[in-house]
């Protein structure tokens, strides 16, 4: 058997004397593999920046909405809009439960400018809570201070924004003490929250919040859409005790349908979500896009693989004489066999290494001009070679095994 | 078993025949060959052209086979062996040598005569050792290097005389080896092949020519696929 670095040697020595033939055949396979790479990584990109997301919503926090945040399917929107809202009430009942924590009431409507002085905001959020939404909803407070209970109970109007609220419309100045005005009214600002940063390129740090009870006075009246009777009205963030998710759930909707006169017979008007329930979802969508990929990367890898053979038969018909005369000194079926085969699979794996550094660009230079972002790991270059190998194995086994059963005589009369 | 006095039996066929299907015309290239071939002969196959000459040599390099009858290579049966077995003895035991070379032409001479080292499992340092020096005996010492498309007829031959000689085989064949060459260099080629037998090796050649078969001591003639008389 001679050895592995004079048979790739051997491979390589012909893709030299054939080089845009050769590059044309593994077109295929860079192409199958470079796509296939690049959507991996970007959906490995969209899993962390998802995952972390979902994560820092603040661990095991439920959400009472009216609406269900993971039911897939036409949302009966006016059966939902129907549905009683809730009330700031709800959220003081839920926090007497024993297995409960912390919960804030939260209210969220967007505002379209927002201007300070000469300096203007884009659309931000407007959100009604309490003193309990930081705590809810994973944030700190950098500097003035947060919310107060007796903020809420005398409905004053203060607030506490966003990081990039304040870099927008305060930029290097403190916002502590300086006021704002929507619609007519003033909001005295008392803190401001730490950097959350992006999340598919969506600032997190681009409201500001108000005590809900202030939040009723800036938008009184029932004038809402249908849209946002179901969407837009109260929800109900309920931090849990630790380890009491459970229970905490089953006691929150013993209570609201206690509260809402649902008798037993009924099915429950509101939806209790939590973060896995939220992960759950967003992996069984990105499993459908895995699925997508599979059926990529086999029609590419098919194509790319039928050039390959396509090319290494006709190699084998050019070199019938080589052949002939490999056997005539002495080379067994196997030696053929084997010299074609590396043939093959090292002309799937130079296009599986080119697809590969391909692919990462690609990510890199979709990261680069999109808010997605790439990851690359170590598995999708160790599948990319896996796959290229394995296309340059099945696909150059019928050459390779053609090139090996010629009878030498044959092959040296092949003109 | 051979007697003591006698030189022991290379190879020997028993009524070899061998026939080729052109569409539906069979041709009968051999009918019923006997031959045997005894240690440091020199034997040269004549007959005109389309006896089978090509067509027997082959079968007694092993690289093809016959038809119908027996052909033994010291006392094993050819017909028994694997594929396997059939290339270790193509790569071992006997030497070839074509009328047309049969070099490949992107390799160097010295790469084209180590070849059979290469299948022989032999290391790269020991190959290039032994087929500079077999080259280098053959007088191509400043040609190691060169393809075979920079080198002369002859020396093309010479070339593949090195490779048919590179493992020691027991037995050389040659299919009319001057037949592609002038008649001076055809002289330089024989002279060649006239040495190897005096070294002891076994010689068995396929020639047209009168005068280079009187050179060997064993004159098979050949006549529509039978050994005639002399
Ligand atoms: N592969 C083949 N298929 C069909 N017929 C063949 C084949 N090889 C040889 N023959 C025929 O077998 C016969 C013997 O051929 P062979 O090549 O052995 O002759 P030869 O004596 O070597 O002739 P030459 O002196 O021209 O080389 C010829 O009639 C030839 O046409
Ligand atoms: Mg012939």
């Amino acid at each position: 058997m001679h050895n592995i670095l004079e048979s790739i040697a051997l491979a390589l020595q012909t893709f030299k004397t054939h080089k845009l033939r050769s590059f044309l055949t593994i077109l295929g396979v860079i192409i199958g593999v470079s796509t296939v790479i690049a959507i991996l990584s970007l959906i490995e990109g969209l899993n962390q920046a998802v995952t972390g997301q979902i994560r820092s919503l603040g661990s095991d926090v439920i959400y009472l909405t009216k609406y269900s945040m993971v039911r897939r399917g036409p949302a009966e929107i006016e059966k939902i809009a129907r549905r009683r809202d809730f009330t700031p009430d709800d959220a003081i009942a839920i926090s007497r439960l024993p297995s409960v924590a912390a919960t804030a009431p939260v209210i969220e409507r967007q505002w379209n400018k927002l201007k300070y002085h000469n300096k203007e905001s884009g659309q931000i959020s407007i959100i009604g809570s309490n003193q309990y939404f930081s705590k809810v909803s994973n944030r700190t407070v950098q500097s003035g201070r947060d919310l107060t209970e007796s903020d809420v109970a005398h409905r004053r109007n203060v607030g506490v924004i966003g990081s990039k609220v304040a870099a927008d419309l305060f930029e290097e100045e403190s916002p502590i003490g300086k006021e704002l005005t929507i619609r007519g009214k003033r909001i005295r600002i008392v803190g401001v929250f730490e950097e959350k940063g992006a999340f598919l390129g969506q600032s997190m740090d681009n409201f500001i919040l108000v005590p809900y009870s202030f939040f009723e006075k800036l938008f009184p009246g029932k004038t809402l859409s249908i849209f946002d009777r179901a969407f837009s009205t109260y929800s109900i963030h309920i931090m849990p005790r630790p380890k009491k998710l459970d229970s905490a759930i089953d006691e929150v909707r013993e209570l609201m349908r206690r509260r809402r006169g649902l008798t037993f017979d009924k099915p429950d008007d509101f939806e209790l979500n939590t973060q896995e329930m939220l992960l759950d979802i967003y992996h069984s969508i990105t499993q459908v896009g895995f699925v997508a990929i599979v059926a990529i990367a086999a029609i590419s890898l098919i194509v790319g693989g039928i050039g390959i053979m396509n090319i290494m038969l006709v190699s084998v018909a050019e070199r019938t004489r080589e052949i002939g005369i490999r056997k005539a000194v002495g080379a067994s079926n196997r030696n053929i066999l084997l010299q074609f085969l590396f043939e093959s699979v090292v002309l799937a794996l130079i296009g599986g290494i080119i697809g590969i550094v391909f692919g990462i660009l690609l990510a890199k230079l979709i990261s680069a001009v999109s808010p997605l972002k790439a990851a690359v790991a170590l598995w999708m270059v160790l599948l990319g070679f896996g796959f290229s190998a394995a296309v340059g194995i099945f696909f150059g086994i019928y050459p390779a095994h053609r090139a090996a059963g010629l009878n030498p005589i044959e092959a040296l009369r092949y003109e | 078993m051979a007697e003591k006095t006698e030189k022991s039996v290379v190879c020997k066929g028993i009524n070899i025949h061998k026939t080729y299907w052109r569409g539906k015309i069979e041709v009968h290239a051999l009918q019923g060959v006997d031959i045997e071939i005894r240690r440091n002969e020199y034997i040269s196959i004549m007959g005109a052209s389309g006896s089978g000459k090509s067509t027997l040599i082959h079968i007694l390099g092993c690289l093809d086979t016959p038809t119908r009858g027996e052909y033994y290579l010291e006392e094993k049966r050819v017909s028994e062996f694997s594929d396997d077995e059939l290339a270790r003895i193509r790569n071992q035991s006997i030497g070839f040598v074509f009328q047309e070379f049969n070099l490949l032409p992107r390799l160097s001479a010295l790469e084209n005569v180590a070849l059979p080292l290469v299948y022989a499992g032999k290391k790269r340092i020991e190959r290039i050792k032994k087929s500079r020096a077999i080259l280098e005996k053959l007088g191509l010492g400043e040609r190691i290097h060169h393809r075979p498309n920079e080198l002369s007829g002859g020396e093309c031959q010479r070339v593949a005389i090195a490779r048919a000689l590179i493992n020691e085989p027991k037995i050389i064949f040659a299919d009319e080896p001057t037949g592609n060459l002038d008649s001076k260099t055809g002289q330089e080629i024989m002279a060649i092949f006239d040495k190897l037998v005096e070294e002891g090796n076994t010689l068995v050649m396929v020639t047209h020519d009168p005068d280079i078969a009187r050179s060997a001591r064993r004159i098979i003639k050949l006549k529509d696929g039978r050994i005639g008389d002399a």
